[in-house]
């Protein structure tokens, strides 16, 4: 049942995936110029070696027939050499991707264990002071974006020196043993986390406190409590078990909008993700670099939403029955 | 379903509401409300700190209240850029005058300081807002625009359109949405015009925005499709278009407004988020993202720290449409609690 289901969702993302990638290809041949436009510029290079280049990299062909190309390369596990960088972008990605998939995964446990405790205190006992507090908190948090709250933090760790101002390691880090490594990494983590966990746990509270409180008043709560179930009993777990199992699917469908944050984030602290790297890429105009980001991202944007949904059937018995 | 409208009574509602309307009168107004143009430089005073307003002349050891008045700044020293009042006359600001909301004669008045270029900051802000103020606007008009009609058409018509519509949907729906505006954002040629680049800003953002408007508005027409007011007009013999004009959309308006004012938010910081990065709004141009990317660099961040204030102009603004937005969506559906 469960097999059936994941492999037909896997069947649905093939042209999901095929649909992303040709209309990526095509705005990126819509933009003006290429990656040679600045080396046609440059005297001392001969017409003869752009045009050479221009052959190497297949840019003279028909559109299509490069889009074939790079899925056929694709196909095989090669996504292509970066002219920026002079080198293989699977190997560039895959530099990268360990870096942006530990800072995602670190901003999503660290605004659950904030959010779950808070969002539910402050779902059940609405309208206290601590729910006021938790929802003014709340409210600055989805206003505030992540970037600004970089800009904060990075003004205030330069104005202080409590942590590094940014980067993904220190300029010794080769130098370091393997626990101050991990201490190094961990210290580098601090800001970035922060900045991109703040604005995700507000959000977290409002959708659990508001789940909670929707479902505190529903009819099937009126009725157990009516039966004379202890209300504690009813509170920890009806209402709590009810209101926690739409989330677990969040986490995954969020990985989307932290992808784009943590690329803002990564510019302004100045680490080694994925999102510098497109940001390069896109600079330079450097389309298998591109076409490489876009890949990974939608393939971890599906991933995530797959596993989010196996999640749900798990949680869910209602779900488990239509599958 | 319509309740009187209480704003008075609701007070954080009334303030967002009011600030909002000053923020977007002083975009409009901007060559009125701001000092100076904000191209214009002034290389004798590059980053100059913010000018400070005097109210209270000493006199002989007594204190007494005049009007705001400022004193010249002058360069102490060329190289740290640090610079003194010069204390040899006082400056009065003058309101209404010269056709300005505040002007100063014979001085200079900064008051957020100047950029490395000399320009006002102040200035600068005011005439940000004109462009990030209402791309988040147009952007979201736009792209709701498109939602309404494609959603419509997909859940009245049904059958092989909406199946094709819908799956064309989940594709931009399951974009990596901050990589593909990046990817976008390179049609966008260097040396356009700033009105070309605005215009193409917000068709990038209406081009991924519009698909999670038609999906809602879709599943809304096909619960509104069956009830007996639909049939009514199907069986006078109105057109598909006029059944979609006359009955279903003025239905959607509520879900309309509030999911309008939720959702400017997310245009203004992708606006800024790309002129930030230097793919959006260009220099000399300015928007509040591009006033944010001299930020990025660390010693003007820690010396300067107002230029931050572009970044806050952007909290103010979606936090008075997120408590706008909250209390209308309340107001339609008193069973929802934010």
């Amino acid at each position: 049942m469960l097999i059936r289901f994941i492999i037909k969702r896997v069947l649905l993302m093939i042209p999901v995936m095929l649909g992303i990638t040709f209309i990526s290809f095509v705005i990126i041949s819509l933009a003006p110029g290429n990656i040679l436009s600045s080396l046609k510029m440059n005297p001392y290079i001969s017409e003869k070696t752009i045009n050479m280049m221009e052959q190497a990299y297949g840019l003279n062909k028909p559109l299509t027939e490069r889009y074939v190309l790079w899925l056929w390369q694709v196909l095989h596990l090669n996504l292509g050499i970066s002219i920026y960088y002079h080198a293989s972008v699977m190997r560039l990605i895959m530099s990268r991707a360990m870096n942006t998939l530990i800072l995602s995964v670190s901003v999503i446990l660290v605004s659950w264990l904030c959010a779950l405790p808070a969002g539910i205190v402050s779902g059940i006992k609405e309208g206290s002071y601590f729910d006021r507090v938790i929802g003014l908190f709340s409210y600055l948090g989805i206003s505030i974006p992540a970037f600004f709250l970089a800009f904060i933090l990075l003004l205030i760790t330069a104005q202080t020196g409590i942590l590094p101002t940014g980067g993904t390691t220190s300029p010794l880090y080769g130098l370091l043993s393997p626990a101050d490594k991990l201490y190094d990494r961990l210290i580098h983590l601090i800001m970035p986390v922060a900045a991109l966990a703040v604005p995700q746990t507000a959000l977290y509270i409002r959708l659990i406190r508001a789940n909670i409180i929707e479902i505190k008043r529903s009819e099937f709560v009126t009725a157990t409590a009516a039966r004379g179930v202890k209300r504690s009993k009813v509170i920890y777990v009806h209402v709590l078990k009810n209101a926690i199992n739409p989330f677990i699917t969040l986490a995954g469908y969020d990985f989307a909008s932290l992808l784009g944050g943590a690329a803002l984030v990564e510019t302004i602290l100045n680490l080694q993700g994925l999102g510098t790297l497109l940001l390069k890429a896109v600079m330079s105009m450097d389309v298998f670099l591109i076409m490489g980001n876009i890949l990974i991202g939608a393939c971890m944007l599906l991933i995530g939403n797959l596993v989010a949904d196996i999640a749900l059937i798990y949680v869910d018995p209602r779900i488990k029955s239509r599958v | 379903m319509s309740r009187p409208l209480k704003i008075i009574s609701n007070p954080s509602v009334f303030i967002a509401g009011a600030v909002l309307f000053l923020l977007y009168m002083s975009a409009v107004f901007a060559p009125f409300i701001a000092p100076y143009p904000y191209k214009l430089q002034n290389r004798a005073y590059p980053n100059a700190p913010p000018t400070s307003i005097h109210i209270t002349v000493t006199v002989n050891g007594k204190t007494a209240f005049v009007r705001p008045y400022i004193y010249r700044y002058a360069l102490s020293d060329i190289h740290s850029q640090t610079y003194r009042e010069v204390k040899d006359r006082r400056y009065p600001i003058e309101f209404f005058a010269k056709g300005k909301l505040f002007y100063v004669k014979g001085a200079e008045i900064h008051l957020l300081g100047t950029d490395p270029l000399g320009r006002d900051y102040f200035s600068r802000l005011v005439y940000g807002g004109r462009i990030s103020l209402f791309i988040g606007l147009i952007g979201v008009g736009i792209s709701f625009g498109i939602g309404i009609v494609i959603g419509t058409l997909s859940g009245y018509l049904g059958g092989i359109v909406d199946v094709f519509i819908m799956r064309l949907t989940e594709i931009i729906m399951s974009l990596p949405t901050f990589y593909f505006l990046l990817t976008l954002a390179v049609i966008i040629p260097a040396g356009v015009s700033s009105s070309t680049t605005f215009m193409l800003i917000i068709v990038i953002l209406s081009f991924i925005g519009w698909a999670s408007f038609a999906r809602v508005i879709r599943g809304m027409v096909l619960s509104l499709k069956e009830r007996d007011f639909i049939n009514a007009s199907r069986a006078y013999g109105d057109s598909i278009w006029g059944i979609v004009r006359k009955q279903l959309i003025p239905n959607l308006m509520y879900y309309t407004i509030v999911s309008v004012t939720l959702s400017i938010p997310g245009y203004i910081i992708s606006e800024s988020a790309l002129s930030m990065l230097g793919l959006g709004i260009r220099e000399p141009d300015v928007s509040w993202g591009n006033m944010l990317s001299e930020a990025t660099n660390i010693e003007a961040l820690t010396s300067r720290p107002w230029v931050l204030s572009s970044g806050i102009c952007i909290i103010i603004t979606i936090l008075c449409l997120n408590i706008i937005g909250d209390y209308l969506r309340a107001r339609i559906d008193p069973h929802i609690n934010v």
